[in-house]
């Protein structure tokens, strides 16, 4: 149907309120069932066999004496999961990274799994598997990597993006660029230019629950797989893809989600949980150990990059470039190019060039997490800004506020920008209380600027009116932190009606069309935009019905505040019918009412962040506190405020973690040091000052609410911001993430050693 | 292996196991005793996600036995709330919107009731060395700590 | 596998000295668990050692402290005499895991885990305490930082126990601290690690000290010269300088994931400073 997803202002009943949400009592009682909360009768105990070393060729596998075990009901290897991608390279990548075929290709990855009857059956068991590997020399740095010297770790990759095709193979799998102008001409007009290299280590999204699916598989080629996942439409289309079935024989049920940043947007174990309840004849509950969320899944970049920004004395830029590395694992992938594409994405640039390199290395595969490749680029960026602006004399924000881009500005990545909210960010932050407020001996602050995409993608929603008034809504998006709260404000705000009169759940892949994932801050953007799609064909029902109840046209009866409404003079007297009434009688004027949505929502706005932070920095020692921490963000239109403010928070947070500790620390031998919690160090909550976030709404044109995607912008400005306020207090610029107290001292005793 | 058997409390109620002598606690409650409210985040006690408290102590379920629990008293998530009456806590972490994805909310929760039951006025910064031992990966901490302020001070006035 | 839970010392010496095969004793359990789970340990024999009477108390002697070795370290921060006598054991204690470690860790379990970083050893060193030993063999005293003998290793016997820690009663003029280093503000093991205890005579000047650092070699390390520097002084910011100087020179650190030889042999100095500071003033120095 006709639908018009074009913003116009309005005032809202319920958007903007802050109820509590739709799955919050299971939540706090223990109830609400996640990925490793599930059983079945007879479930089989699944556990995978991964390899300990960085590279090494798989010669035989030996699975005999593991399969004689009493209670071993199988065991898999790659020859369970046959190639049938048929000539789909990305999809064979996950099918390789799912279960290596020839070669293991890092520390953690799969070789083969088992099922057994219990945990401890299954662990003996993968103690009888026997590989044969001869050990191959690994390269785990990203710089490393690239040197013609380096172990290749896929002799059929020939760099793409070049312009003459290379003779030898090598580990650089893609060259990309983006940005106008004449970067050469530019520098020539610089008074200063800030030349900076920087270097930014391998991090992991960090959820909570490790990942956690059930999987059966019937006799008859159907199957069931409940699993924890951002995205179990794709799930489906990849599981089936790998396994040789049919999408629509398979189930896909998302559980609640334990936290996923993007690390729950690729299939890992669950295609090897098929297998193996294919092979067993039975369910097979295959669990992840947090050491193996770390070495195998996950990660984001490792990354090093060159920035070069030159300004004329009133503070303008006028040349930008950057060349960006970024490592993606053993496959390849797009981080450098997205890395590439964001890096100068808040300023209005004449001349820029940003250059991009992914390259592998034997290290678990590049998972996407919160504005992917983001955060990174901004750091190298931002802290040449800050240098640049103390270079030519002028105040960091007010020089960031001369360059910023706006409305028109042709971005560096290519679109030209309708109404963004980078300038308003910059003019809120330079206003806060947070910029004035005193600072003590060894303190600093610092600021940056952030960007991110947002992305809107394949979306279908239903809503089912029942015959007392309440309505369903089914969506097909995984809600992460608290979206169906937010999906049934809209619904609720659409239709006039009150918001605990809806319920909103996540329905499985029997039930509802395809939907993308819950990825690209697109979860409330899209959904809110089919739920709006779906009340409103919902409402034309409700108007159909009200005027076939009264016996008039359609075209007098109007809805308005969750009622329908005889409009006309000659209607004087009919009154209004509410919702309820109209769903009571339904069954006589024509059956069921509900309202469906597909669509691909379009036109998510881009979305800009500026964050301050006040550090402290103990010059004897190199730790860090964080002192406070202020985050203004714009979001289109906040549908729950607090769950706004949370996403802020948290990407903060997160930000927080990966500029100050977090970090994959591999030894010599390829592998991995500090696969878990307590050497993998994720900020406690006495780590942190409270969070103080500001709202700012610059309505997205292309949401009829004006609606902005909120969720991933908040984590990309914090490394730099933190990075400056470490530099402002010790007094030496910090190029290395994460500016953990080994490196902060050593920077520090370098420069008082001159 | 030969299984041990256990009769403990737990919620109150008189329980009996049986488990094998390597099993933990966590273990017999999700897999044994289909209580799941408890998670299991890392297994080594770093992250709190299984917390419970057993006799007035907080643990983490994942460093005990379930052998251990012979004897003795232990309380879930599952019994926070009486009946359909919420837990001033678990109330005000709705409230205060301080969960987004909630695994860690039950182990915060058990953390949180332990703490305000040894210091019922807290500081902000008591709250946050008393919650430490809890990781939360979606929220910056923000809000729960708010949601423990506000529980505390309803929970005085009590 | 076995799980018994004795209620002697006797049975408990009896059940770990009859065992063929691998034997752990299990107190609070924070460390066996993990190692459990890892893969690292599949004992034959897990002993219980709290149901034996005495072993999950402090007691108060003539002599000092006697803290059994099922004493959860939360315990040790709610014995106010403990508190007040030896201040930087217990805030070492009260310093391993989190609140949930606390309740179930214990300072034993700790020693006996012989790792270079556990963070009450140092100030167990320092005080100078004692591990009362039981064994096939009868019961042995012996100084706790002669248990560990290297990363995981200890010099107990088969079918030996430390049953309790032993705590000298405290002089007039005593003060101890204890001060580690860690990345966050918890939940790590320390970086590097100092624990210092002193007594002043009548006008404050150093009579006796004791320096221990953790984590900068194989095993605790007592550093004697340090002690000297300290004794016969006020802790005057010369003195400090030459303290800091002496432990950064004896620490024999090694670069891991937690830190590097650089980093970990400045900030042992830095932290014997600190916590030397704090000793003296708990000692009551101006």
């Amino acid at each position: 149907m006709n639908f018009d997803p074009r913003y116009s202002a309005r005032n809202f009943a319920s958007v903007g309120t802050r109820p509590i949400r739709p799955d919050g009592v299971d939540k706090v009682t223990g109830r609400a069932r996640y990925g490793a909360d599930f059983n079945m009768a007879g479930q089989l105990v699944g556990r995978v066999l991964r390899s300990p070393h960085a590279h090494a060729t798989i010669r035989k596998i030996d699975t005999s004496k593991a399969e004689k075990l009493p209670g071993v009901k199988a065991v898999i290897t790659a020859a369970d999961l046959p190639d049938l991608t048929d000539g789909d390279a990305a999809m064979y990548d996950i099918l390789d990274n799912c279960m290596a075929r020839n070669k293991a290709l890092y520390d953690g990855h799969a070789v083969a799994a088992v099922a057994a009857v219990d945990a401890r059956t299954a662990r003996q068991a993968l103690k009888l598997i026997e590989v044969d590997y001869e050990v191959l020399p690994h390269v785990t740095d990203v710089d490393e990597a690239m040197k013609h010297t380096a172990p290749v770790l896929n002799d059929t990759i020939f760099t793409e993006g070049l312009e003459e095709k290379p003779v030898k193979p090598s580990n650089v799998t893609k060259r990309t660029q983006y940005g106008h102008g004449d970067v050469h001409e530019g520098f020539g007009h610089a008074d200063f230019i800030v030349e900076r290299s920087f270097k930014t280590e391998q991090t992991h999204q960090g959820y909570i629950e490790p990942h956690a699916c059930v999987a059966n598989v019937s006799s008859d080629g159907t199957a069931d797989l409940w699993v924890c996942t951002q995205g179990h439409f794709v799930y489906r289309q990849h599981c089936a893809q790998l396994l040789g079935m049919e999408a629509s024989k398979l189930r896909v049920t998302s559980s609640e989600i334990g936290g996923g940043f993007g690390g729950k947007t690729h299939v890992w174990a669950e295609p090897v949980a098929l297998a193996l309840s294919r092979k067993a004849g039975r369910p097979v509950k295959l669990v992840m150990t947090r050491d193996e969320v770390f070495r195998a899944s996950g990660p984001t970049s490792a990354t090093s990059i060159d920035v070069r920004i030159g300004a004329r004395k009133d503070g303008t830029i006028t040349a930008a470039e950057a060349t960006l590395r970024y490592s993606c694992g053993p496959y390849a992938g797009m981080w450098a190019e997205i890395g590439a594409m964001t890096a100068f994405a808040c300023y209005n640039l004449e001349n820029v060039k940003t250059v991009g390199f992914e390259v592998l290395v034997n290290r678990p595969k590049t998972a996407a997490y919160r504005a992917p490749s983001a955060p990174m680029a901004a750091f190298a960026v931002e802290s040449a800004i800050d240098e640049l602006a103390k270079e030519i004399g002028m105040d960091a924000v007010e020089f960031r506020i001369r360059n910023a881009a706006q409305e028109g500005t042709r971005s560096s990545y290519g679109p030209v920008y309708g109404p963004i909210g980078i300038g308003p960010t910059l003019e809120a932050v330079k206003s806060h209380p947070h910029m004035k407020a005193p600072l003590g001996k060894n303190q600093g602050r610092g600021m940056a600027c952030g960007f991110w995409f947002n992305f809107g993608g394949q979306t279908c929603t239903d809503l089912n009116i029942g015959m007392d008034g309440s309505v369903s809504l089914a969506v097909g998006t995984v809600d992460v932190g608290g979206s169906r709260a937010s999906l049934s404000l809209v619904a609720a705000e659409e239709l006039g009606i009150a918001y605990e009169q809806v319920k909103t759940v996540v329905a499985d892949t029997a039930t509802l069309g395809y939907n993308d994932m819950t990825d690209g801050s697109r979860g409330t953007f899209s959904s809110s935009m089919a739920t709006i799609s779906a009340a409103r064909n919902a409402t034309k029902i409700l108007r159909e019905r009200a005027a076939q109840m009264w016996d008039i046209s359609v075209d007098d009866v109007v809805w308005e505040k969750g009622h329908a409404t005889a409009k006309g003079e000659k209607h004087g007297n009919l009154g209004q019918l509410s919702l309820k009434e109209i769903a009571g009688a339904s069954g006589k004027t024509g059956g069921p009412i509900a309202g469906h949505s597909e669509l691909v929502a379009d036109g998510a706005g881009v979305s800009f962040a500026t964050h301050i932070c006040d550090i402290e920095v103990d010059p004897e020692t190199g730790s860090t506190r964080v002192l406070r921490y202020t985050v203004v963000q714009d979001a289109g239109k906040a549908v729950h405020p607090t769950y706004v403010e949370g996403q802020y928070q948290g990407g903060a947070a997160q930000g927080i973690g990966w500029a100050l500790n977090e970090e994959y620390i591999y030894g010599k031998d390829g592998r991995l040091q500090n696969p878990g919690f307590l050497d993998y160090r994720i900020p406690v909550c006495s780590d942190l000052p409270m969070i103080d976030t500001q709202i700012l709404e610059i309505p997205n044109p292309n949401h009829p609410y004006g609606v902005r995607g909120v969720g991933e912008t908040s984590i990309v400005p914090p490394l730099a911001a933190i990075a400056n306020a470490v530099s402002n207090a010790a007094g030496v610029r910090m190029t290395h993430i994460p500016m953990s107290p080994p490196r902060i001292l050593a920077a520090i005793e370098a420069e008082r050693g001159g | 292996m030969a299984g041990v058997a256990v009769s403990t409390t737990i919620n109150g109620d008189n329980v009996e196991y049986l488990c094998q002598p390597d099993e933990t606690l966590l273990d017999v409650l999700r897999d044994r005793l289909g209580l799941t409210g408890a998670k299991e985040g890392c297994g080594t006690g770093d992250c709190g996600a299984c917390s419970i408290i057993l006799d007035d102590r907080l643990v983490c379920s994942c460093l005990v036995l379930g052998a251990e629990a012979e004897g003795r008293r232990v309380e879930t998530i599952e019994g926070m709330a009486h009946g359909d009456k919420l837990h001033p806590l678990q109330q005000k972490f709705l409230e205060h919107a301080a969960l987004q994805c909630g695994i860690c909310t039950p182990g915060f929760l058990i953390a949180a009731k332990d703490l305000l039951a040894k210091n019922p006025d807290p500081t902000e910064e008591e709250i946050r060395f008393g919650l430490a031992g809890n990781l939360c990966r979606c929220t910056g901490y923000d809000k729960i700590v708010r949601a423990v302020q506000d529980a505390a001070s309803v929970m005085k006035g009590a | 596998m076995r799980y018994e839970r004795p209620h002697s010392i006797e049975d408990a010496v009896g059940l770990l000295a009859g065992s063929a095969g691998t034997a752990a004793i299990l107190a609070g359990g924070s460390d066996l668990l993990v190692r459990m789970k890892g893969g690292f340990i599949e004992p034959d024999l897990i002993v219980d050692i709290k149901a034996i009477g005495g072993l999950s108390e402090i007691r108060e002697t003539a002599e000092g402290f006697s803290i059994g070795a099922a004493v959860p370290c939360a315990v040790l921060g709610e014995s106010a005499a403990l508190k007040k006598a030896w201040p930087g054991v217990v805030e070492a204690a009260k310093l391993i895991g989190s609140k949930q470690v606390q309740g179930r860790c214990t300072i034993v379990g700790n020693l006996c885990n012989a790792s270079p970083a556990a963070d009450s050893v140092p100030a167990l060193v320092a005080a100078g305490a004692k591990a009362s030993v039981v064994g096939p063999a009868g019961t042995r005293t012996i100084p706790v930082e002669s248990v560990p003998t290297g990363p995981g290793k200890t010099s107990l016997a088969k079918g030996e126990i430390i049953e309790a820690i032993l705590l000298d009663k405290r002089p007039p003029g005593s003060g101890d601290a204890y001060l580690r280093f860690i990345p966050r503000t918890e939940m790590d093991i320390a970086v590097v690690s100092a624990g210092v205890n002193l007594t002043l005579d009548e006008r404050g000047v150093v009579k006796s000290a004791r320096v221990a650092l953790g984590a900068v070699a194989p095993t605790v390390l007592l550093v004697e010269e340090a002690a000297q520097v300290l004794i016969g002084t006020k802790l005057d910011q010369a003195t400090l300088e030459r303290l800091a100087k002496v432990c950064s020179g004896s620490c024999r650190p090694i670069d891991d994931k937690r830190g590097t030889v650089e980093f970990r042999r400045k900030v042992a100095g830095v932290l014997a400073k600190r916590a030397a500071t704090t000793a003296y003033a708990r000692a009551g120095g101006k």
